[in-house]
């Protein structure tokens, strides 16, 4: 039970600050800026070209040392990394809203920021949200990868009960199913969540 | 003649697009309470004048005087401007995720910093002289296009603007709907708005414009009051236009 509150909290911990260091590398992306541009380009493909075991590991040796626990690297490690696919979201979804819902904001009198806070990016934000409940669901199996830190997640207690009682086998399935369950738990409340704010939508 | 105040006046504009040269030497008067209907065919550069008078293009040379003020982007507030320079578009842009009334009061409150009791007031006095009083709390994707185009006006008016800029706000309606979009727009013209409308609705332009202005490839051709243009104009080019919209 604890190993399972471990493992959402891991989870949602990252994938929160991923979103929040995402949309930041999308407007790095959106922006007129070369150097932006560049900066996010670089970081996308540094994340997306290197396995997330790797990442995880370099904040692990890279961080530990300065006391920092094996939760905060691996939550750190999978929140970097879900921040480059959540900066992709980000951007695509921003782009895809109308040219036209900024010019009437701007139109209307409303600075650019605003005009994107107030108009764009609420839009955006609901087109991102399948995206979004989708990289969760990605980010969930993937906090399994903390157990080689030896983070006391759901994997980690899965395979050490498994080897103290000789039982690997059904530990790994009991723990299969445990992600399924909250897989599938999730995946109903965000197909909720649509639904709800789908009200607007043109 | 009248002495009234200019409310748009715009000397030797010039703009491009890369190496598209798009409105070449435009002049033009807008006096206060005038209507005045831009004609033209498809690429001539009607939007990009349109455009170019509340900034959301950027000219290249000329002057544009609003309201008396001589506009440079580098020394003015242009979201000031934008403010007093209303735009109604083609496919009205209203914002999908707000209400009718959302709508409306969105920028009273976000840009003029309007209580929101009173914008919603306004809003909804707005609403009923365009005859959607009883639309506040829907949605735009559940309105007509000449219900949506009206918010869209009513979203513009709610900031008072001195002048008002239409680019084809019929055009994107079915025939049925276009009617009560131009009475709306007739309201407005009665009252003593200021406005500037790209329109190929010859009956609104016959019945509401003061004067008609015919474009051509980035330049003025022709001005006139709608009987002149219409029924005696001087250039073979407008005539050829006109024949090929009546
Ligand atoms: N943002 C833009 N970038 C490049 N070319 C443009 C842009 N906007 C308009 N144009 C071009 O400028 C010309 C005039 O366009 P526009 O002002 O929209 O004409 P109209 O409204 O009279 O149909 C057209 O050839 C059009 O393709
Ligand atoms: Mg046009």
């Amino acid at each position: 039970m604890k190993g399972l509150l471990l493992t959402l909290q891991i989870t949602v911990v990252s994938v929160l600050i991923g979103t929040v260091v995402g949309l930041l590398f999308a407007f790095f992306k959106l922006s007129n800026s070369k150097i932006l541009n560049w900066i996010a380009n670089v970081y996308i493909a540094i994340i997306r070209g290197t396995p997330l075991i790797v990442q995880i590991f370099f904040f692990y040796f890279g961080l530990a040392e300065l006391g920092i626990s094996s939760y905060w690297c691996a939550t750190l490690g999978l929140a970097l990394h879900n921040s480059a696919y959540i900066a992709e979201i980000f951007r695509g979804s921003i782009q895809s809203i109308n040219k036209g819902q900024l010019e009437a904001g701007r139109s209307l009198g409303m600075s650019t920021a605003l005009a994107m806070r107030r108009i764009v990016l609420p839009q955006a934000f609901r087109r991102a949200l399948p995206p979004l409940g989708n990289q969760f669901i990605i980010g969930l199996k993937d906090s399994s990868l903390a157990a080689f830190i030896s983070s006391s997640e759901l994997f980690n207690v899965a395979t050490t009960q498994g080897s103290r009682t000789f039982e690997e086998m059904t530990y790994l399935l009991i723990v299969a199913i445990y992600y399924l369950v909250l897989v599938l738990l999730f995946t109903l409340l965000v197909n909720k969540l649509e639904r709800k704010i789908a009200g607007g939508d043109e | 003649m009248e002495q009234r105040k200019v409310m748009i006046n715009v000397n030797n504009l010039n703009k491009s697009f890369g190496e598209l040269h798009v409105l070449k030497d435009v002049n033009l008067e807008v006096h206060e309470q005038d209507v005045v209907v831009l004609i033209g065919a498809s690429g001539s550069g009607k939007s990009t004048l349109l455009r170019c008078l509340n900034y959301l293009e950027y000219k290249e040379s000329g002057t544009i005087t609003i309201d008396g003020k001589v506009i440079e982007p580098d020394q003015t507030d242009l979201n000031k401007v934008r403010q007093e320079v209303g735009m109604v578009f083609q496919h009205f842009n209203l914002f999908p995720h707000k209400t009718v009334l959302e709508n409306v009061i969105e920028a009273p409150v976000m840009v003029k910093k309007i209580p929101k009791e009173e914008a919603i007031e306004e809003g909804r006095a707005l609403l009923k002289k365009v005859g959607l009083a009883d639309k506040e709390h829907v949605y735009p994707s559940k309105l007509s296009g000449g219900q949506k185009q009206r918010v869209a006006i009513a979203r513009s008016l709610a900031m008072k603007p001195k002048i008002m800029l239409f680019d084809e706000p019929t055009s994107a309606l079915d025939p049925e709907l276009v009617g009560e979009v131009l009475s709306t727009m007739k309201d407005l013209a009665r009252e003593g708005m200021t406005m500037l409308v790209v329109t190929h609705e010859m009956g609104f332009a016959r019945e509401a414009a003061d004067t008609v202005v015919y474009m051509h490839d980035g330049k003025i051709v022709e001005k006139g009051t709608p009987s002149d243009i219409f029924s005696q104009p001087k250039h073979q080019r407008t005539k050829d236009f006109l024949g090929t919209i009546l």
